[in-house]
């Protein structure tokens, strides 16, 4: 393939629906770089990635649910649950962290497969069954901070948000966060690479196909919760360590995390996105945020941007399919007699 | 109906479309809705007794009703919405800014209340067109679409509005505390829109054309209805639902407020809907169930205050009835397609 | 006979380029039912849907009343007086009988819906038609499919229509419940309405139908009256389609080997008493119309809707199937009949779908089994622009290629192939025969489902025909086709009196 067909590939892959964020990425950077070329100082880019990588993280775990066909409404919630558990937990004390990390994960993972199970069991939508487990956990917020949240996270927890190792040349620091972050990304890019990740992508693409292919498919969607669950642990203990611990913690991130994922270009109902391109919606909805920060928009007017934005992809998105889409001529999609008539003979 | 072929008692262990029925099988769906309604307000009188005290007390009662008018307005347009198929995540944020307007829009002035509420109304019915036509004409999920309009209106909220803003007129004030008897205006107002509701699903086109639209948007179109129009219409009326709301906001708190619309009402509207038996999928329900829904809730609400339980478990049952009601509508719902048995089982 | 309501005259349609009608003539008086039968395929589908105003003929006129007519909307036929009820049913299930009726054009007074008007119109409407125990205020959903049949009619008189056309009303129905539509059509008769009656089942022709016409590959074959022919004349001209495809013989060293797929006694809600035997390397087919129960075994074997009564051996091994995975343990593979919506997630790639079955099931082993899948593609001839392409973009052809590409990776012992040749080209039919003969060679165990009757004859070694749920007998490979269509549409003639005559008598007492 010579070059010139490669780039020409590439031109169109961009603007593709599913390239689409990739290119909105690379524009934001731009305008930040022209604004500020300060921002691609080593140190201040780590600074933005300790402040991005829950977001990353939280949008990895809803990428696994929603490109299964399902939503995760609770992980926000989730998150701001975790907090706040731990600080009672962990008081302060250095040695109740990792024990308390071990069980914040293993909570994590127990809401996901209670959110999986209710949803393909008991076949409740899982737009109602994340709603009542985000209920439940603000709920147990209130409960256990009765309005101030008590205890406090030990220093040996905030690490992991804050800080990383120190006095590497150039950076000064190489955050935690951004390993984190790393080692996750891989592990879920390994993992949508894997029979379980393809098999993930089938069943919402065509449940019905994967059903017959021998997919269990309501174990499959139930897996997914349960990564959602516990990438939202992770994202809590970064947040934690980051931000610190207040009952507010979490709160909205669950649609945060929808929007950069849907941004990515990856489809509401399933079975299209990748991965990689959840990431660069995440990664454009921070950078975007750090824009406004810059240009001194104020910051109560971020979310009228991403509502445009988010809008506006999704529209572009779903424009580019129906063109790509030549509309078949048929009154029902399931119209058994279909092919039969325009079988050559 | 009972001449389709009966399976005998010991059906098959797994046939693809299987008739299953309960006990409370033979009533309907709203009609299991308010029995729980029933049973929820005798356990918890039951419960609240047992304190000495009495659920029934005039204090109570308007406790119940108000708390239930306020979700009751948006509930009632999101029944619309999700009846047709679709979702408004919007609403929270509409009421917000229906109360600035209107408050902003009277500034005090008994004169200026028609124009108040005029202007309020109008603006909710634009953004209801505007999620109509970002679903049907730019093809957007209405998740999303809906999410974003609402994201987009708090935006300019937060940026417009840093505090409560404009004042009502004292006479439109009424609509927030004024009792007929025990019963709140806004419980009346509201009633009044559910009947209303109920009467456009029941007795227009256009009403029928929404369980249509919802049910099988190819059969609708098949029979030739204008199913972008039933969907921009309810979205319309939906925005308006919540706009009355914002009016009761506004009314009550005597000045508009941007923060209302972090009451969590769009969410817990969708559970009301969900909880008074319409499916979230469309075609089927209506808002004689979603009435009910929104009293369960209220109920609820009122009966854990009075036992001074912690929130938290008012919150863990709120949740686990609502799935669990979910659960047990998914399975009595019959499989829509027509289902025939042509030999009865019988294991050998 | 009166003036001609209906004139379709030199009908013409093709699909991207595919001819599926040409030049096709019917005339429809008032007050005649007319059959309009054919092979799967000939072409009745899409004649009916011309006239519903679905689809749009390329050539020729339709004329009603003598006025040329074309419409683009279902609407637009409906008003005209021409309605269509549809195999599927176009009924919402959650609201009633009336308001499913009068959908659309809600009857109306001072700008409200009049629900009591509209109960009654639907009232007189069944009380026309003699149907007096369906009310119209009950939901659809509580309906029997035989009743939901008649509602679907209701509706199409409602329209005030002159002209029914009616697509298999039966093939939905059990046997008993068919009166229930014979008295509706006699009905309608006797009111002036003209019946396009399309169906397979010869019986119901006979006995409804005053003309009957026959299409194969369509092109009109004739247009005859009932009185002035008989069951076997009828079936010589349905069939002897050209051998269109050349059906490859079997490779030399295919040998009948042991049973590796035996069913005993087999039976649920749709089936029964179903016996069946398959050999390593043979293939067998299974016929029968549309409905007959051909797909409800292919499932039942499968495990998409076990079998709840007897017990299916592979290999000599008892084996209980519930569920597709169970099947693919026990050896079994399912090529469905409806690739898009069954066989394929087509959003994702050649690769991963060709994988799905391994990754799924073999989750461990699934990457070593997965390296053959290029040369199970090569060997299959799949044109694509690579492995990672996404089957939407790939024709009819080539998806069924990865089908049966994703079944070939596990190695199956059996394998049931469901239409595998539905809407495909020459050339990739040829690549599933070539493919089939192989894996008999292999020792596989083949079941071919087939509405094609020369794919049926000329690929199997053993022809079972279904018929209404049940075998209705097994005839050997190369059997005329008249002899394998008597048995699948209740008909018996003369020369197949020593199979089972009538599928309903077998299979009750096992």
């Amino acid at each position: 393939m010579s070059a010139s067909r490669k780039l020409a590939d590439a031109g169109r892959f961009l603007i593709s629906g599913s390239g689409a964020v990739y290119l909105l990425l690379i524009a934001i950077f731009a305008v930040i770089a022209v604004n500020n070329a300060s921002f691609f100082e080593p140190f201040t880019l780590m600074g933005f990635v300790k402040k991005a990588a829950p977001l990353l993280i939280l949008a990895i775990g809803q990428y696994f649910v929603i490109v299964a066909g399902e939503f995760d409404l609770s992980v926000g919630s989730l998150v701001g649950a975790q907090v706040v558990l731990a600080a009672l937990l962990i008081d302060g004390e250095g040695p109740r962290t990792w024990p308390v990390i071990a069980l914040m994960l293993a909570g994590g993972a127990l809401v996901g497969l209670v959110n999986g199970l209710i949803t393909t069991l008991l076949k409740v939508p899982s737009i109602i069954t994340t709603l009542g487990m985000m209920l439940v956990l603000f709920g147990a917020i209130r409960l256990l901070t009765g309005g101030a949240p008590t205890g406090a996270l030990s220093p040996e927890f905030r690490i992991f948000g804050r800080h990383g190792i120190e006095g590497v040349p150039l950076f000064r620091q190489l955050p935690w966060a951004l390993f984190i972050v790393i080692v996750v990304a891989v592990a879920a890019v390994y993992l949508m690479r894997s029979p379980f990740g393809r098999t993930l992508v089938a069943v919402g693409d065509n449940a019905k196909a994967a059903g017959f292919a021998g997919t269990r498919v309501w174990w499959v969607r139930t897996a997914a919760f349960v990564l959602s669950g516990l990438s939202a642990t992770v994202a809590g203990i970064l947040v934690g360590g980051y931000a610190g611990v207040t009952s507010q913690v979490g709160e909205g991130m669950e649609f945060v995390a929808i929007t950069a994922v849907v941004l990515g270009g990856v489809v509401l109902g399933g079975g299209r996105g990748s991965v990689l391109a959840a990431i660069a919606g995440a990664l454009a909805v921070e950078s975007l945020f750090t824009l406004f920060t810059q240009l001194s928009i104020p910051s109560t007017i971020r979310p009228t941007a991403q509502g445009l934005i988010i809008i506006a992809a999704v529209a572009y998105a779903s424009r580019e399919r129906s063109r790509r889409h030549t509309p078949q001529l048929s009154m029902k999609p399931a119209d058994p007699n279909r092919h039969s008539d325009v079988a050559v003979p | 109906m009972t001449a389709q072929a009966t399976p005998t008692a010991k059906t098959p262990a797994r046939p693809p479309t299987r008739q299953r029925r309960f006990g409370l099988g033979s009533i309907g769906t709203t009609g299991l809705v308010y029995l729980a309604l029933l049973a929820i307000v005798v356990i918890g009188a039951i419960l609240v007794a047992a304190q000495g005290k009495n659920l029934f007390s005039t204090g109570n009662i308007v406790d119940m009703l108000t708390r239930s008018s306020l979700l009751g307005f948006i509930a009632i347009g999101q029944t619309l919405v999700i009846l047709s198929r679709s979702l408004d995540l919007s609403v929270g944020y509409v009421m917000a800014t229906c109360s600035l307007i209107a408050a902003v829009v009277m500034n005090g002035s008994e004169a200026n209340v028609p124009l108040g509420i005029g202007a309020a109304l109008g603006a909710a019915a634009v953004v209801g067109l505007v999620n109509g036509l970002v679903i049907t004409k730019l093809k957007v999920n209405a998740f999303i679409a809906t999410l974003g309009t609402g994201l987009i209106i708090k935006g300019w909220l937060d940026t417009e509005f840093a505090g409560p803003a404009g004042k009502v007129a004292t006479s439109f004030q009424q609509f927030g505390y004024t009792r007929i008897a025990m019963i709140p205006l806004s419980t009346v107002v509201m009633l009044a829109l559910a009947v209303a509701g109920i009467l456009y699903l029941r007795k227009t086109r256009a009403g029928h054309h929404v369980y249509a639209v919802g049910g099988d948007v190819d059969v609708a179109r098949l029979s030739g209805i204008r199913t972008d129009r039933t969907i921009i219409t309810a979205h319309i009326l939906c925005a308006i639902a919540a706009g009355v709301a914002g009016l009761l906001i506004a009314a009550r708190f005597g000045t508009g407020s941007a923060l209302v619309y972090d009451y969590g009402l769009d969410l817990e509207s969708i559970a009301a809907v969900v909880l008074g038996g319409t499916y979230l999928m469309g075609g089927r329900g209506g808002i004689a169930g979603t009435v009910a829904g929104v009293m369960i809730l209220a109920v609820l609400d009122t009966v854990f205050n009075i036992l001074e339980v912690n929130p938290f478990y008012k919150d863990v049952l709120r949740g686990a009835i609502i799935v669990v009601a979910v659960a047990i509508y998914a399975r009595r719902q019959l499989s829509a397609k027509p289902s025939r048995v042509r030999f009865a089982g019988g294991v050998s | 006979m009166t003036e001609p309501l209906l004139e379709m005259t030199s009908i013409g349609k093709s699909f991207l380029g595919v001819g599926v009608l040409h030049d096709v003539d019917l005339t429809v008086h008032k007050g005649e039912v007319h059959a309009l039968v054919g092979e799967n395929g000939a072409g009745k589908s899409t004649l009916m849907k011309i006239l519903a105003g679905v689809h749009r003929a390329d050539a020729g006129q339709v004329a009603l009343d003598g006025r040329p007519v074309s419409f683009a909307h279902p609407v637009e036929a409906q008003k005209a007086g021409v309605s269509t009820v549809f195999q599927e049913f176009n009924l919402l299930p959650e609201r009633t009988v009336a308001e499913n009726v009068w959908l659309g054009r809600e009857p109306r007074r001072r700008g409200f819906v009049d629900s009591r008007k509209m109960a009654a119109d639907t009232a007189a409407l069944l009380g026309g038609l003699g149907v007096t125990d369906i009310g119209p205020n009950t939901r659809i959903r509580n309906l029997s499919v035989a009743r939901q049949q008649v509602v679907e009619i209701v509706k199409a008189i409602s329209h005030d229509a002159r002209i029914i056309a009616m697509d298999e009303p039966t093939a939905a129905l059990a046997d008993r419940e068919v009166g229930l539509l014979y008295d509706l059509v006699a009905r309608l008769k006797e009111r002036g309405v003209a019946i396009l009656y399309v169906s397979h089942r010869l019986k119901e022709i006979f006995d409804l139908a005053d003309r009957i016409t026959v299409l194969k590959d369509g092109r009109l074959v004739d247009t005859v009256d009932t009185a002035a022919t008989d069951p076997d004349e009828l079936v010589k001209k349905m069939v002897g389609r050209p051998i269109s495809a050349f059906f490859p013989d079997p490779l030399p060293n295919t040998g009948s080997g042991e049973v590796r797929l035996e069913v005993r006694g087999g039976g649920n809600t749709q089936l029964d008493g179903i016996d069946l035997t398959v050999r390593g390397g043979e293939i067998l087919g299974l016929g029968g119309l549309q409905g007959s129960g051909r797909t409800e075994l292919a499932h039942a074997l499968f495990g998409v809707a076990p079998f709840t009564r007897g017990r299916i051996a592979v290999d000599g091994r008892d084996v209980r199937i519930r569920s597709p995975r169970k099947a693919v343990g026990a050896g079994l593979a399912l090529v469905t009949e409806d690739r898009k919506t069954e066989g394929l997630a087509l959003n994702q790639s050649v690769l991963a779908n060709a994988r799905l079955v391994l990754d799924s099931v073999l989750p461990g082993s699934s990457s070593r089994r997965a390296k053959r899948i290029p040369d199970i593609l090569t060997a299959l001839e799949l044109s694509s622009q690579g492995t990672g392409q996404e089957v939407r973009y790939l024709s009819g052809g080539n998806q069924q290629k990865v089908v049966l590409a994703k079944w070939l990776a596990t190695d199956p012992k059996v394998i049931v192939l469901d239409e595998p040749t539905r809407g495909i080209d020459v050339g990739a039919k040829q690549a599933v025969y070539g493919l089939m003969r192989r894996l008999a060679a292999d020792g596989v165990a083949i079941v071919l489902i087939s509405s094609e009757l020369p794919e049926l004859i000329g690929m199997a070694d053993r022809i079972c025909v279904l018929h209404d749920g049940r075998i209705a007998g097994e005839l050997p490979g190369g059997s005329p086709e008249e002899t394998v269509m008597a048995l699948a549409t209740g008909h018996t003639p003369a020369e197949a009196a020593s199979q089972t005559p009538d599928g309903a008598s077998k299979g009750a007492e096992s």
